[in-house]
């Protein structure tokens, strides 16, 4: 875990009543996304309703964290200015077991050693401030 | 069959134009899209109380458009500044045209993104994966290419051969905004944007506007060139796995390939008898990925297509003549579809593409188009 920092300068979630949820179990370092009550369909980011049977009555279901590596891109440009001195760094896309896909940082900030699709990853958090926590993931 | 066949070859593009490619701070989306139409009109002969459809795309407000070229249509669509629009639109207008909602449409895009410093990410574009940093259409592609590399050994050096062919077909276009000659040495060690993709695998942001005037194929045999005619159309969206803008899992092969179908078989023309195609590069492994969905390649052999200059004038597969997004303008696939015109009208100097018959345009995005034009 890592301690929170007070000149967190990146950007930060709009948190809305469909994605706050998730926002509060990520404060809890559980990992989740969202499932239709009706249908059981998974899926994620938040929408409104269920995108399988538009059901509006839905969950937010915590994971095991678990998922395999599918792609990685490395940021030479900052589109924010929190980002200028951060450069390069690395967005990692991760598919969950249970299915949906995540877009993450990978924890500690640099890329794996050995690092290539496929390969078993698992969620940790980062405490950017005392309300958010982001996903990471780690070679699980 | 296609449920469009009826349409093939009925609706005819009699006018093109464009204004100068480049940064123009000093003038508005209204006064480009002007001269486009104006450019257009003198293309056919048409007079301008004629056009009585008014399609505007990227224009911040149609109805200024309208005011500023004096005209009060019958028949007005505004559609949104993305890419993915300019081939859904010329099908908009084939519709308004084959039912009578209009006779002669104007077609209206606008780009003033340069001169106003957009940057096509970050706080332009907010979403809800900002705070991990992922942001704008080429990081998304970045993703894609990666995942490309991984599953079939694609290298970005066959992304340079992309970069290359369009940079050397935009050479032979005086309008083209990039007309130095690039290598793939260049290409390689040219700065990294969104790794794997570098700078000269991004398209360029520069201002300009295009204009297209189309009518039926009846209508057209009076006005002043010979008209190019719209043999065929596909279209296919991915809304369901667009959680992510501007990604796709799998590279929308599957809506490139029924596209594209759907547009040969209303055509009734084969991919072997395309004669140049133009394809959407917004950035460079997007032509990759439309040569395999279009199926030019197998699915993962389009690195080693492209290799040796096969997209270039004299290559097996002429592609982006007019150097493309990457080489000549960010029209977002309306200049494409105005070389498509010029192409079959025979109208290009010294990029021409010899016995020029069959051109197809293609975008891979969410919203997957293609157009099959032909000079009869």
């Amino acid at each position: 875990m890592s301690a929170y920092t007070p000149t967190y300068d990146k950007p930060l979630p709009e948190i809305d009543p469909y994605s706050e949820g998730y926002w509060e179990l990520a404060r809890a370092h559980r990992l989740s996304v969202q499932a239709c009550r009706h249908c059981g369909h998974l899926h994620f980011p938040p929408t409104p309703v269920c995108p399988a049977c538009l059901s509006d009555e839905q969950d937010w279901r915590p994971v095991s964290g678990r998922g395999t590596l599918v792609s990685l891109v490395t940021f030479h440009k900052a589109y924010w200015d929190g980002y200028r001195n951060a450069l390069p760094y690395h967005v990692c896309l991760v598919q969950l077991e249970e299915g949906p896909l995540m877009v993450g940082n990978f924890g500690g900030g640099a890329v794996p050693d050995g690092v290539k699709a496929g390969m078993p990853m698992r969620a940790t958090f980062l405490d950017a401030t005392p309300e958010i926590s982001l996903v990471q993931f780690v070679p699980a | 069959m296609n449920p469009m066949q009826a349409l093939s070859r009925r609706i005819a593009v009699v006018g093109v134009g464009n204004t100068a490619y480049g940064d123009f701070p000093a003038r508005s989306d209204y006064a480009l899209g002007a001269e486009a139409f104006k450019a257009a009109l003198d293309d056919c002969g048409l007079d301008k109380r004629a056009i009585d459809g008014l399609l505007c795309c990227r224009v911040p407000f149609y109805a200024q458009m309208g005011e500023t070229l004096g005209l009060n249509p019958r028949w007005t669509v505004t559609l949104p500044g993305h890419g993915r629009m300019s081939g859904m639109a010329v099908i908009e207008a084939m519709l308004a045209l084959e039912t009578g909602a209009a006779d002669y449409v104007a077609l209206i895009y606008t780009n003033v993104g340069r001169s106003r410093r957009m940057n096509y990410g970050g706080g332009e574009s907010a979403s809800f994966w900002d705070p991990w940093g992922l942001t704008s259409p080429g990081a998304s592609h970045g993703l894609m290419f990666r995942m490309h590399m991984e599953r079939y050994g694609t290298t970005t050096r066959q992304l340079g051969e992309v970069s290359v062919a369009f940079r050397d077909n935009a050479i032979l276009n005086p309008d083209a905004v990039m007309r130095k000659p690039i290598t793939l040495d260049e290409h390689a060690s040219v700065r990294r944007i969104v790794e794997p993709l570098g700078l000269y695998d991004y398209c360029l942001v520069n201002d300009g506007a295009v204009c297209m005037i189309l009518t039926t194929r009846e209508r057209a045999a009076d006005l002043r060139k010979p008209p190019v005619l719209i043999a065929g159309v596909g279209a296919r969206d991915a809304f369901e796995r667009s959680a992510i803008g501007n990604f796709d899992p799998d590279f929308w092969y599957g809506e490139v390939r029924e596209a594209g179908t759907q547009a040969y078989e209303m055509a009734g023309v084969g991919r072997d008898e395309v004669d140049a195609l133009m394809c959407y590069d917004n950035f460079t492994p997007t032509v990759l990925f439309s040569l395999e969905g279009l199926g030019f390649c197998e699915r993962g052999e389009a690195g080693a297509f492209v290799e040796g200059g096969a997209l270039g004038l004299h290559g097996r597969l002429p592609t982006n003549t007019d150097g493309g997004h990457l080489s000549n303008s960010y029209m977002q696939g309306w200049a494409l579809n105005i070389e498509a015109v010029r192409q079959l009208r025979g109208e290009c100097g010294a990029r021409q593409v010899a016995d020029c018959e069959v051109v197809q345009y293609v975008a891979a995005t969410p919203c997957t188009r293609s157009i099959i034009y032909t000079r009869s």
